[in-house]
């Protein structure tokens, strides 16, 4: 009997369009005619784009040829297998994952050509000006007023959780062009220039001593209206396009059994027998279960992807993976017993990304505890779930068609 | 009364296929697995995981069983059929066999079955769950029919596949696959003639036999030398077959008992444990799925109903109280469904990580339903508590079904040797 998720073992049309044979041979193509063994990096990556084996799902002449976006694997999958450089995919996180799929579904045809090459090589590095002091889980009720003159805008407000700031070319600014209309519907999206007068990048120290993120200090800076992406008042329309992309992003990576957050737990429970009880026996055998099912149902999402029927999974895998990352270092700290005690360091280093790994088993705990806050908080995961997944009745709302400028604050 | 309100909550309508374009079932994420430690001890997991989601073919049967049960097996019938002396639908069982073909789904088509494999034995199963179908599905179509596919007992597997006989494996419905095999029955004195006929002699107790009640054979698992697996007619002199007071009436288990019952041999040896430990895990893998089925009902049928239950002025399921519950209740389905699609795939395919996968499944369907089912109960409030609505029903199976062929804890702790993560040392 064919089970219809098994590609066929003979395919008739190995050399069509969006095929995974098709994505191959262009890829060895272009390895031969541009070797990395002997191209520079940076012309390796710019070639690869204009080839169009970026993003093989994007449009030709924006770094894809169009193809299914599942078979990037096979794409990525060919050129490591060829030793070439990467865009070091996890330095450019936001930009590839947030402002990339924005650009190109409001950007102008100027606005893709512009900034879409650089953006996949990593030369020009992005990040994401949404949250503010006064607008996290409410991010609609943000404050920073973007005022029109003449053909610029000029931008004036404080932004907030800022990764990659002090690193970023480019940012995808959310800001309040009518402060009379009602939240949602006053706001507008811009790309930011970090380069230019009155931008204020500072580093925000977190709880585990170093500073992954940034404060952002906007004063009277002033962005082209060539620099709008999408419609005046219509930022929140695009920022939800935004935000639904780092979703998708988040927990969309595959791991090995016991790969993640389980890995360090298991190893330190192999390795020290004087350390194990009877009760943490029961919870790490707990906590190892629902991690791989965890993983199970990540991976389980990702074929729904591939499949080209996502589901509303993605936030449930987000809330699992929060909660998991927090028992299991938690019980690891615990397991650690009297060396639990201890941190491996308090200095204020700038980190590039949260990497979970090289560090000690405090860091793991205390860093987790951003992970049901960062990327939407679990509780409003919650009601996401409960309002859009279950269809239950939305909360009793009281800002909804008040003019932002009366709402209290 | 009203019936419970229908929402469909999962993620396709229930004839709809996740999987129909044809893309390779198990498609990596882009770039590098960064983070991943490489644990140096760590069990080898299964690099390339089998597709997760439903194909087109499970979801055509699944959408001809939801059909049959939405019009044969509505809950009142049910709860009414638990207080009669007859607790098994026969005729919803024959309209499932006849009809659908779902006794023999794991029997090849050579012996009269469908010859299709654990993943649409699942989602059958997924189905029965929704609606608490009171049929010898588990029992004879999955445990007994999966310790005869063992053994390639061809003769008993026909009739089994058309469901006109039905069996059930002589085993308490909470033994533990993978534990050691304690057969309750042993070889009695034979008696003039049977040498003649090979037929042997059994005598002893079970206790505890979930799907035997309307058994036509019974797979006696006997002491001797060496230890067997016998098939016994259950209507023969000597079988005696008490019903007990069960916490499921949905699935009502029973004691048995046996006088010098003339019985054949299906197995003996190794052969015979392989057959019992087969049935056993197999119907913990199913009954998995079957624990995901009800879970999802409940969830539907809770959020139906606190959408429209009105007080303080407003639906109480506009309360982040019940909400959010809501949302990590499904959160839970959403593992379950990994879990349960995983060990089904694995099962399909002797997946040499079926045991660990059995051990997933059934220990996290199992406590995502109980859990599930328990809420159900309190989100419906008073009405949920009364004997008149289907709560109670889905709350038993529930936790039934979580304490059969293992608790999720038993489960688990097999873990420990499976996956190499040893308890304290036994000096300490």
């Amino acid at each position: 009997m064919a089970d219809e998720t098994q590609r066929p073992a003979a395919d008739s049309a190995a050399d069509a369009p969006g095929t995974a044979d098709e994505i191959r041979r262009r890829v060895r193509e272009f390895l031969t005619a541009c070797d990395p063994a002997t191209v520079p990096r940076g012309d390796f990556l710019r070639a690869r784009f204009d080839a169009g084996l970026a993003w093989v799902h994007y449009p030709p002449g924006l770094g894809g040829i169009g193809a299914p976006r599942a078979l990037q694997s096979v794409a990525d999958a060919e050129f490591a297998a060829a030793g070439a450089p990467t865009n070091h995919p996890e330095l450019i996180g936001i930009g590839l994952g947030m402002a990339a799929p924005t650009i190109l579904a409001f950007g102008s045809h100027d606005q893709r050509t512009r900034w879409l090459r650089s953006l996949w090589t990593g030369e020009e590095v992005w990040c994401q000006l949404f949250s503010e002091p006064g607008a996290g889980s409410d991010l609609a009720g943000l404050a920073t007023r973007a005022v029109r003159e003449g053909d610029d805008w000029v931008v004036t407000g404080q932004k907030v959780w800022t990764s990659q700031a002090h690193r970023a070319r480019w940012a995808i600014l959310v800001a309040r062009s009518d402060p009379v209309q009602p939240k949602h519907r006053g706001l507008t999206y811009f790309a930011c220039d970090m380069t230019a007068p009155g931008v204020e990048v500072r580093p925000l120290r977190q709880l585990t001593g170093e500073a992954e993120f940034n404060e952002v200090f906007l004063s009277d800076v002033r962005i082209p209206d060539s620099d709008r992406i999408g419609a005046i008042g219509d930022g929140w329309r695009v920022a939800m396009a935004t935000l639904m992309n780092e979703r998708v992003s988040i927990g969309g990576r595959a791991l090995p059994r016991e790969g993640g957050m389980i890995a360090s737990a298991a190893r330190t429970w192999r390795e020290r027998p004087d350390l194990r009880t009877p009760g943490l026996h029961d919870r790490l055998l707990r906590l190892w279960a629902d991690a791989e099912v965890a993983r199970l149902a990540s991976e389980r999402l990702r074929q729904q992807l591939a499949a080209g029927h996502p589901g509303p999974e993605g936030s449930a895998a987000k809330l699992v993976f929060a909660r998991l990352n927090q028992e299991i270092s938690g019980f690891e700290v615990e397991l650690c017993g009297a060396d639990g005690l201890l941190y491996d360091d308090w200095t204020m280093h700038r980190a590039e990304s949260a990497n979970f790994f090289g560090r000690g088993p405090g860091f793991r705990y205390l860093r987790a505890r951003g992970n049901s806050i960062e990327g939407g908080t679990s509780e409003v995961l919650r009601n996401i779930i409960a309002e859009r997944v279950l269809g239950l009745p939305a909360e009793i709302r009281m800002d909804k068609d008040v003019p932002w400028k009366d709402l209290p604050r | 009364m009203e019936g419970p309100a229908a929402v469909n909550i999962s993620d396709r309508p229930a004839a709809q296929p996740e999987a129909q374009a044809a893309g390779d079932g198990a498609i990596a994420g882009s770039g590098p697995a960064g983070g991943a430690l490489a644990a140096g001890t760590a069990p080898a997991g299964a690099e390339r995981l089998p597709s997760l989601l439903y194909s087109e073919v499970e979801s055509d049967l699944r959408a001809s069983v939801r059909a049959l049960l939405e019009d044969r097996c509505g809950w009142q019938a049910v709860l009414a059929r638990t207080e009669s002396g007859e607790p098994y639908d026969a005729a919803l069982w024959r309209a499932l066999a006849a009809g659908l073909g779902c006794a023999g789904l794991l029997v090849p088509a050579e012996h009269g079955g469908a010859g299709v494999s654990y993943r649409e034995a699942c989602v059958s199963a997924e189905e029965l769950g929704r609606y608490v179908a009171p049929v010898p599905y588990l029992g004879s179509a999955v445990v007994a029919t999966a310790a005869l596919l063992a053994v390639g007992d061809t003769e008993l597997l026909t009739k089994l596949a058309t469901g006109d006989v039905t069996a059930a494996l002589a085993v308490p419905f909470a033994a533990m696959p993978g534990a050691p095999v304690r057969p309750m029955a042993r070889l009695a004195r034979p008696q003039p003639g049977d040498a003649e006929s090979g037929v042997a002699r059994l005598s002893g107790t079970v206790a505890g036999l979930a799907d035997a009640l309307p058994a036509d054979v019974l797979l006696v698992p006997a002491e001797g030398v060496p230890f067997g697996l016998y098939a016994v007619d259950a209507g023969a002199a000597g079988v005696t077959r008490v019903p007990l007071v069960s916490l499921d009436m949905t699935r009502q288990l029973c004691d048995l008992s046996l006088h010098e019952v003339p019985a054949r041999r299906v197995a003996s040896g190794e052969a015979a444990v392989r057959a019992v430990s087969a049935g056993l895990t197999a119907g913990a893998v199913v009954l998995a799925s079957e624990q995901l089925g009800l879970a999802e009902r409940c969830i539907e049928m809770t959020v139906g109903y606190v959408g429209e239950r009105r007080q303080f002025g407003r639906p109480v399921g506009s309360f982040q109280a019940l909400k959010h519950r809501l949302a990590d209740l499904w959160v839970s389905v959403t593992q379950a469904r990994a879990a349960a699609r995983y060990a089904a795939a694995c099962l399909a395919t002797g997946d040499p990580d079926t045991l660990v996968a059995a051990v997933l499944a059934k220990s996290c369907c199992g406590e995502a339903a109980t859990a599930v089912a328990q809420e159900c109960v309190q989100m419906h409030g008073g009405i949920g508590f009364t004997w008149e609505h289907p709560a109670h029903l889905y709350l038993k199976r529930a936790k039934s079904g979580s304490i059969a062929f293992g608790t999720p804890d038993r489960h688990r702790a097999t873990l420990a040797s499976l996956v190499t993560l040893p308890g304290p040392p036994a000096s300490s």
